[in-house]
């Protein structure tokens, strides 16, 4: 097999994580982290260049292209970040040196995992990566080994289980309505087989196979009433990990998700994917930005509001049509940007005051003003205010679905609205305000996440013409 | 098609709903796990059928590894486990026998009205193979949702599993079938090291064996 960059992103980080799980010590597995996170994202960005050819397990298109450069950028960036946290972590005894070596190999087997899932060609093959990938994060949650890390792991564990096997089930569904029209064997899974065919399957058959995916993926996007594993595994978690989850690991599940969907809506018979991921849509935005009302901990917050703008996002794929797609794309790398954004503050902040309630926290922009007004932009930029890319793509979405469906616009709007009154409520506690909690200087690294923040802000002001080709070109490929 | 092999394909595809439906109401953990080798046994004949009767070789693998990983492995090691733990007498039923059945039936009914009537133009075998697999999934979801203990849902975890493999060996010429067996096997074998780091964890607080000397040395 020639070495192209398609097989580059899945062998380098399949290498470092080997090297890595033999590797002691953290000064120098740290480095070797992010340099490994950097080479697979200069790998990624170089499928842009030059197309590899696709086979029946792996395949390039301009969809995945999009998914692998953002996993791999808020992989490399995470990294970076991973990198400061993680030695606080070891000075502080919360984390045994010798769990270190154990999660920096996680870490590269978890991008493998995601990065398989997204060339995958076959439908058993992105299965099976989504179950590693799966598997990697439930062991990486545990890793404090505290009660309540244990408690979220196991309760992760079971339900991403539950959700894998009911994904399966819809998967050997798609299998037997493809088997009659192509035949028996491995062509039958091949997604670019599939799509050329997907006129002839059996409608009913197709059906009920979507309700087992959007059911099984569903519950790995975090849409409510799914969602129960996805605040527990990001509260208890590493923020790190925290930061991949909300970042990449639900964009995975959901591209699966969309490359079903476009099967779906190319058999006429068969019915429109649109409506049940609008409800489902509707119904995790609104229900996550009142829920985040109730939150005391910053990081159990910060993955509700996660579960609101998958709501979202799935709400603008659900619609459809280019413009709805377009925005669901935008937002899509808009939240990924801004959410680990938030966590690498998060995860400082709740380092420097030893603790995550909100409670303890306050008046950080005077204590610590650079990680205080880094938190309040990515709050502003996630509340969806102009001129941040949110706003902007939040804006798509609405303006898009107004013209088709008026009523649909108002419930998303009153989510948003409700998810920004409660952000703003709880933002005025940790940043404004007398200083509660301890005020030790920080060790930070500030660049990850202002690097993520200026892109957010750029967005908003102004998109590159390129970019917009290239994601109105794939918001057709979506239909 | 039609004929003696449908018929004991059949069979062992209906053995397997009946086998889930004695998990519902086993009460006792040690006899629940006896259920389910029972339940990984009749998998591994099925599968073993279909893979004589679609000249399918390499369904063998994935009997062999139903018998022996999941039909013994699993349940010599969970029933350690729980006599390690010294749970194994106890009896936990979170819902009545009376309603966890009566749920069983209806949800078999349920996949019986769906899948037949989606698949109407598949093959038999492959059809009635799908809804029994449906209703093992189902059930098997049941068995976890009244559960509390983490062995229970373990075990109805698995026999959910059970009803995916049997789907998918029933999906003729279906490819990946072993490799997804064995990729369910690991995640199993993760499932019951995590359950037992886990019902440690609920005895002494800690899965970390130097913080349990700690504790037994101190007044907590």
């Amino acid at each position: 097999m020639k070495f192209d960059a398609l097989i580059g992103v899945l062998l380098i980080p399949a290498l470092s994580a080997c090297l890595l799980a033999a590797l002691p010590g953290y000064r120098l597995t740290s480095r070797f982290n992010v340099l490994a996170a950097l080479a697979t994202f200069v790998t990624a960005v170089s499928l842009f260049v030059v197309e590899p050819k696709s086979g029946p397990y792996l395949l390039v298109d301009d969809l995945n292209k999009v998914f692998i450069v953002l996993t791999t950028f808020v992989a490399f960036t995470t990294s970076a970040f991973s990198a400061s946290y993680i030695g606080h972590e070891i000075e502080i005894g919360r984390l045994k040196l010798s769990y270190v070596r154990f999660y920096h190999a996680m870490y590269q087997v978890l991008m493998f995992a995601m990065n398989l899932a997204l060339v995958a060609n076959n439908i058993g093959l992105m299965w099976v990566a989504i179950e590693i990938a799966t598997l990697t994060t439930v062991l990486m949650v545990g890793i404090y080994r505290t009660h309540e890390a244990l408690e979220a792991a196991w309760k992760y564990f079971i339900l991403g289980s539950v959700g894998i096997a009911l994904a399966l089930f819809g998967t050997i569904l798609v299998y037997m309505a493809a088997r009659p029209v192509i035949g028996e064997g491995l062509d039958a899974m091949v997604w670019t087989v599939l799509v050329t065919q997907a006129a002839k399957f059996d409608p009913a058959l197709l059906n009920v196979a979507f309700v087992f995916l959007l059911l099984g993926y569903g519950t790995k996007v975090g849409l409510a009433p799914l969602h129960a594993w996805l605040p527990d595994a990001h509260a208890e978690g590493p923020t790190p990990i925290s930061a991949v989850l909300s970042g990449l690991l639900l964009n995975v599940a959901l591209y699966a998700l969309l490359r079903f969907k476009m099967i779906l809506a190319l058999n006429p018979a068969a019915l429109a994917p649109g409506p049940l991921m609008v409800t489902a849509g509707l119904l995790s935005c609104v229900f996550a930005a009142f829920m985040l009302y109730r939150r005391r901990d910053i990081k159990r917050m910060f993955a509700y509001s996660s579960i609101e703008h998958m709501g979202i996002i799935v709400f603008a794929f659900g619609m459809g049509g280019p413009l709805a797609n377009f925005a669901g794309l935008l937002h899509m790398t808009m939240h990924s940007l801004t959410k680990s954004a938030i966590f690498f503050a998060v995860g400082h902040i709740a380092q420097i005051k030893g603790t995550q309630k909100i409670a303890d926290m306050g008046g950080l922009t005077v204590t610590h003003p650079l990680l205080g007004w880094g938190l309040v932009l990515g709050v502003v930029a996630i509340a969806g205010l102009p001129p941040l890319g949110i706003f902007m793509s939040e804006f798509l979405v609405v303006s898009s679905t107004f013209s088709r469906a008026p009523w649909l616009a108002m419930i998303l709007v009153f989510g948003i609205l409700v998810a920004l009154g409660a952000l703003f409520l709880r933002l005025n506690t940790i940043a404004f305000g007398e200083p509660r909690g301890s005020t030790a200087p920080a060790e930070a690294s500030y660049v990850p996440m202002f690097a993520h923040l200026a892109i957010v802000f750029m967005a908003g002001i102004y998109l590159p013409p390129p970019l917009v080709a290239g994601f109105q070109n794939v918001a057709r490929l979506l239909g | 098609m039609r004929g003696l092999s449908f018929d004991i394909a059949h069979m062992l595809a209906g053995s397997l709903v009946l086998v889930s439906f004695l998990q519902l109401y086993q009460d006792r953990l040690s006899a629940l796990i006896n259920v389910f080798a029972m339940h990984a046994l009749v998998l591994a004949l099925s599968v073993a059928w279909q893979a004589f009767v679609q000249e399918a070789p390499h369904l063998y693998i994935t009997a062999v590894i139903a018998l022996v990983f999941k039909a013994i492995v699993i349940p010599v090691a969970l029933r350690r486990i729980i006599v390690r733990l010294g749970i194994h007498r106890e009896i936990e039923a979170v819902v009545g026998v009376g309603l966890a059945m009566l749920v069983g039936i209806g949800l078999v009914a349920l996949s019986m009205v769906v899948m037949l009537r989606v698949t109407a133009e598949a093959d038999p075998l492959a059809r009635e193979d799908l809804a029994f697999a449906l209703s093992v999934v189902l059930l098997g979801l049941l068995v976890m949702v009244t559960r509390r203990n983490a062995v229970g849902q373990v075990i109805g975890f698995m026999s959910l599993e059970n009803g995916l493999v049997l789907a998918a060996t029933g999906a003729k010429g279906m490819p990946l079938v072993v490799e997804i067996s064995v990729a369910f096997s690991v995640l199993i074998a993760f499932i019951v090291i995590g359950i037992f780091l886990f019902r440690i964890r609920e005895r002494f607080d800690t899965v970390d064996m130097q913080a349990m000397d700690r504790f037994r040395g101190e007044q907590r």
